[in-house]
């Protein structure tokens, strides 16, 4: 009975899912399913083949873009290599037109002390001299001479209050007790400084746990201690613990006459430009890990003490340039326009046979090197070049009246002309192509004129090779450097110059991140609108 | 290019003198690579450190020294390299201010002079036999080179007046044309203001002011419409050639070429012609045998006889004062080398000093004053 009732059950049940899941394949299973699964492995095959060009594409240009991005805000640079200086001037008031406090100079003094052995100091001083100009040779000579400071005076202090201040065990009850490092935020990171230093100078066979640091850290101690409020300090003296207790025992009253290490003295004595409000503004306005300066470089600005405010008029610079950028680029997407449309309406409706050979002096040009081609306009185009000798040989032009078509705008538009005409022709000819003769008689045949058959029929179906060609110009065109280079002058730069000028020449990376991330911006921005005007669907390159 | 099979014959009678010298004094190199990276200029310049350097150094040691000519973009890619965390090069050609540079970001070792160079034959220190050129710690020069003015000598509408100083780029009244002049503002301010009555000794005192860039930019300002501007050392060379530009300021060697061995209507206009120093560099960031081959090679490379030698081959005066008397004919030309060379006396009358860490400091600020002139 209950055997039926299941196998019952059982029977209306997979008839249910039958008739739910509609037909079955041969081997049982639903169609369905079996579809799907078919689907997924296509689809999983399909992911397998591109593999390869994602993870490459991923590689060499997704992660770069990402990083370059990154980099036009990343600053930790300062963080890193002055972390007590940046921490200390947290409670310096930029505009008191007044110098930091000695406790600044001494962090300062304790954290040159390791950069300079990392030999890091001078890359900071770049950095900061990005923003500050003159500022590079402030860290250069400060780091050749910071190993002379005088540094003892807060340790002898503390070595003479208590004798037990010149042990390692005196640091190893210190950081053992309750207080640290909350109580000890600067010596804490003076500590790990001086073990850094210590690795570095001494290899990895000297142990700081039975060596006393340098004075350093004892003049961070004591600046550590000042400011602390009089109850903290008096806890530790009466601590319960009682080591804590000894070590601290009189240092409350002792405190205030601490003679000063006078590092401010020092440092001003080793070069003058610690002693100059404005460098010290620049730090602390450049000490934030994620910073918008480069972004503000990049668009001719400036974050002073009173806000961000444009930069002086003889020094804006990429602005103008971004605007001639896009202007040159336009100019140079119309020209290939209205030279390449001909040219491949030609190639479209020749006989196969002479279509071929303009096909391949299209191409030709393709095949020769781009510098070869840049210079081959030089030659052209110079004063004393073929172009001009021609004209004054036939009488156009006399000998002091020759063109200047070179080292300015029109050498640039010329030459990025010619070099980017491909780029035009072929996808306008393989639009050219699928548009049917029969269309162009069909116009006529109703009465059309040439023109109007022209306009109205044949132009209208080529608007989507337009399209493309001019976006594969206008986006080349918007990058290139090597030819704005060479024939542009001073006129006919374009913004890639002075990204590729500080990549390689001034290693001023962060700006030209900044740089390029704007220019990447307005591509997209311009791809946009496109998109709106004409529709990115109506693009085709064949 | 230029060196012939006669000229490689001759080369080769010379080395076998030169090393069997070379090989009594040089001693072994312990724990060292057997393959050295050296990254220089190229063209006629990599020429003559093959000639002078590398294949006597190889002959004598069996080292495989593999040539790269990429020392105009060494600093941004020895960055990348220290950031990728491997350094393919182990020794690097470059000019001074480049060096201070790689010193400053840390991607150049310190070298001591004394003791890991060798020192003059009469047993004067390195850093002394070098004096002042050694600029900076990471950095041994070999050559001196000048940046300075060549002028076309057949100019019919100079009416017979010759260029004498460095203002006559200033003067486009009596020489009228086109002047070829680099596009960044180092040497040409320098330039505007000594010819605008600033004394050579305040030049960068009163370009460390406002005033004094915009003196120097109203000076370049006069001539703006008659200048090319070129950012390889070959174009100004090739524009005088052509008579597009009438005068120019390139490095000397390029000048040599173009005097000397192409035989163009050119002269040299030495004055206020500006020095600086090309050397070697060793990235940080090499293993300990890499590092022992890159020392082993520079101090063979940056002895007095070498770099005499290499002033056979190119117009640059060697940077060590004692290897100034040993310089002779060119290898291939047989003139004599030393009225060619920069530091000639004749040559040196009046010399501009450039001032590395005013530059170090300045450039980029500078940099920017002087493009967003250029692009008004």
């Amino acid at each position: 009975m209950t055997a039926s009732t299941t196998l019952d059950s059982v029977d209306s049940e997979s008839h249910d899912q039958a008739a739910g899941q509609g037909p079955l394949t041969k081997d049982g299973i639903p169609l369905k399913r079996s579809l799907a699964r078919a689907l997924r492995r296509e689809k999983l095959r399909a992911l397998l083949l591109i593999a390869p060009l994602l993870a490459f594409v991923l590689v060499s240009f997704i992660f770069p873009i990402g990083d370059m991005l990154y980099r036009s805000v990343e600053n930790s640079i300062v963080e890193k290599t002055i972390p007590g200086t940046v921490r200390a001037l947290n409670d310096w008031d930029s505009e008191s037109g007044e110098l930091p406090s000695e406790r600044v100079f001494a962090a300062l003094a304790d954290d040159m002390m390791l950069a300079q052995e990392i030999k890091i100091h001078t890359r900071l001083g770049s950095r900061i001299n990005y923003d500050q100009p003159g500022i590079s040779s402030v860290f250069r000579k400060s780091g050749r001479q910071i190993k002379k400071l005088e540094r003892e005076a807060a340790m002898n202090a503390f070595i003479g209050l208590n004798a037990d201040w010149n042990t390692p065990e005196a640091w190893a009850t210190l950081t053992a007790s309750e207080q640290w490092p909350a109580q000890f935020r600067y010596t804490a990171i003076s500590l790990d400084n001086w073990k850094a230093w210590l690795a570095s100078e001494e290899g990895d066979d000297a142990d700081p746990a039975a060596l006393v640091p340098h004075g350093f850290t004892y003049a961070t101690l004591y600046h550590d201690l000042s400011n602390m409020s009089a109850s903290d300090l008096s806890a530790l003296a009466t601590s319960s613990d009682a080591p804590v207790a000894a070590l601290f025992a009189g240092v409350p009253d002792a405190l205030a006459s601490f003679p000063s290490d006078d590092f401010k003295g020092q440092f001003a004595a080793i070069e003058k430009g610690w002693t100059e409000i404005d460098n010290w503004q620049a730090i602390k306005r450049l000490s934030p890990p994620i910073i918008d300066s480069y972004f503000l470089a990049a668009v001719d600005s400036e974050r002073t003490d009173v806000g961000v405010e444009k930069k002086p008029e003889n020094e804006r610079l990429y602005l103008g340039l971004f605007l001639r950028t896009i202007f040159l680029s336009m100019v140079i997407t119309t020209s290939c326009i209205l030279l390449g449309y001909p040219i491949a309406y030609l190639l479209a409706t020749l006989s196969v046979r002479s279509s071929n050979l303009i096909l391949i002096l299209v191409l030709l040009p393709f095949w020769t090197s781009l510098l070869v081609r840049t210079s081959a306009w030089k030659v052209l185009l110079q004063q004393q070049g073929v172009i001009n000798d021609l004209l004054v040989w036939v009488g156009f032009i006399s000998e002091a009246g020759r063109l200047v078509m070179i080292n300015n705008m029109t050498g640039t538009i010329i030459a990025m002309t010619h070099i980017l005409l491909p780029f035009m022709i072929l996808p306008l000819y393989s639009v050219m192509k699928t548009i049917s003769p029969t269309y162009m008689r069909a116009a006529k045949s109703m009465g059309a004129s040439d023109t109007l058959a022209f306009w109205r029929i044949y132009f209208p179906n080529t608007v989507a090779g337009i399209g493309a060609g001019s976006i594969l110009v206008f986006i080349l065109s918007i990058g290139y450097y090597i030819t704005p280079e060479l024939v542009g002058g001073t006129k006919g730069v374009f913004i890639s110059n002075r990204i590729a000028y500080h990549i390689s020449s001034s290693l001023n990376w962060g700006l030209a991140a900044a740089l390029g991330s704007i220019l990447l911006v307005l591509v997209l921005a311009l791809y946009w609108t496109y998109d709106r005007i004409v529709g990115i669907d109506n693009v085709k390159l064949g | 290019m230029k060196f012939t099979a006669g000229l490689a014959g001759v080369f080769a009678l010379s080395t076998v003198a030169m090393v069997a010298t070379a090989a009594e004094e040089l001693p072994a190199c312990e724990d060292c690579a057997d393959e050295l990276t050296i990254v220089s200029w190229g063209g006629a310049y990599s020429n003559s450190q093959l000639q002078a350097y590398h294949n006597p150094y190889s002959e004598i040691t069996g080292v495989e020294i593999v040539n790269d000519e990429s020392s105009a973009e060494a600093v941004a890619k020895l960055r990348a390299m220290n950031e990728a965390n491997n350094v393919t090069w182990d020794v690097v050609d470059v000019v001074a201010a480049d060096a201070m540079r790689l010193c400053d970001e840390g991607l150049a070792m310190e070298i001591n002079a004394d003791e890991q160079l060798a020192a003059a034959p009469d047993g004067t220190p390195a850093s002394e036999d070098f004096g002042d050129l050694l600029v900076s710690d990471c950095f041994i020069p070999q050559i001196v080179y000048s940046t300075t003015m060549g002028y076309r000598t057949d100019v019919e509408a100079w009416n017979g007046a010759v260029p004498t100083d460095i203002c006559a780029v200033f003067d486009t009244a009596t020489f009228p044309g086109k002047r070829s002049l680099e596009k960044r503002p180092i040497n040409n301010v320098e330039w505007a203001l000594l010819c605008d009555g600033v004394a050579k000794e305040d030049v960068y005192d009163v370009l460390s002011t406002d005033e004094g860039v915009t003196q120097a930019l109203a000076k370049l300002d006069t001539i703006r419409d008659d200048v090319i501007w070129w950012s390889a050392g070959a174009e100004t060379p090739q524009l005088l050639a052509d008579s597009e530009a009438l005068m120019g300021s390139t490095y000397n060697g390029r000048l040599f070429s173009v005097i000397v061995e192409q035989e163009q209507p050119v002269a040299m206009l030495w004055d206020a012609q500006v020095f600086d120093l090309d050397g070697w560099i060793i990235p940080t960031g090499l293993d300990e045998a890499r590092t022992n081959r890159a020392l082993h090679y520079i101090k063979f490379a940056t002895d007095t006889q070498r770099l005499a030698d290499q002033s056979k081959y190119i117009s640059y005066g060697p940077a060590r004062a004692s290897s100034a008397p040993l310089v002779g004919k060119h290898a291939e030309l047989g003139i004599d080398m030393a009225p060619h060379m920069p530091t000639d006396p004749k040559n040196a009358m009046n010399t501009f000093l450039y001032n590395y860490e005013w530059w170090a400091d300045n450039r980029d600020d500078l940099d920017a004053k002087f493009q967003t002139w250029l692009a008004q």
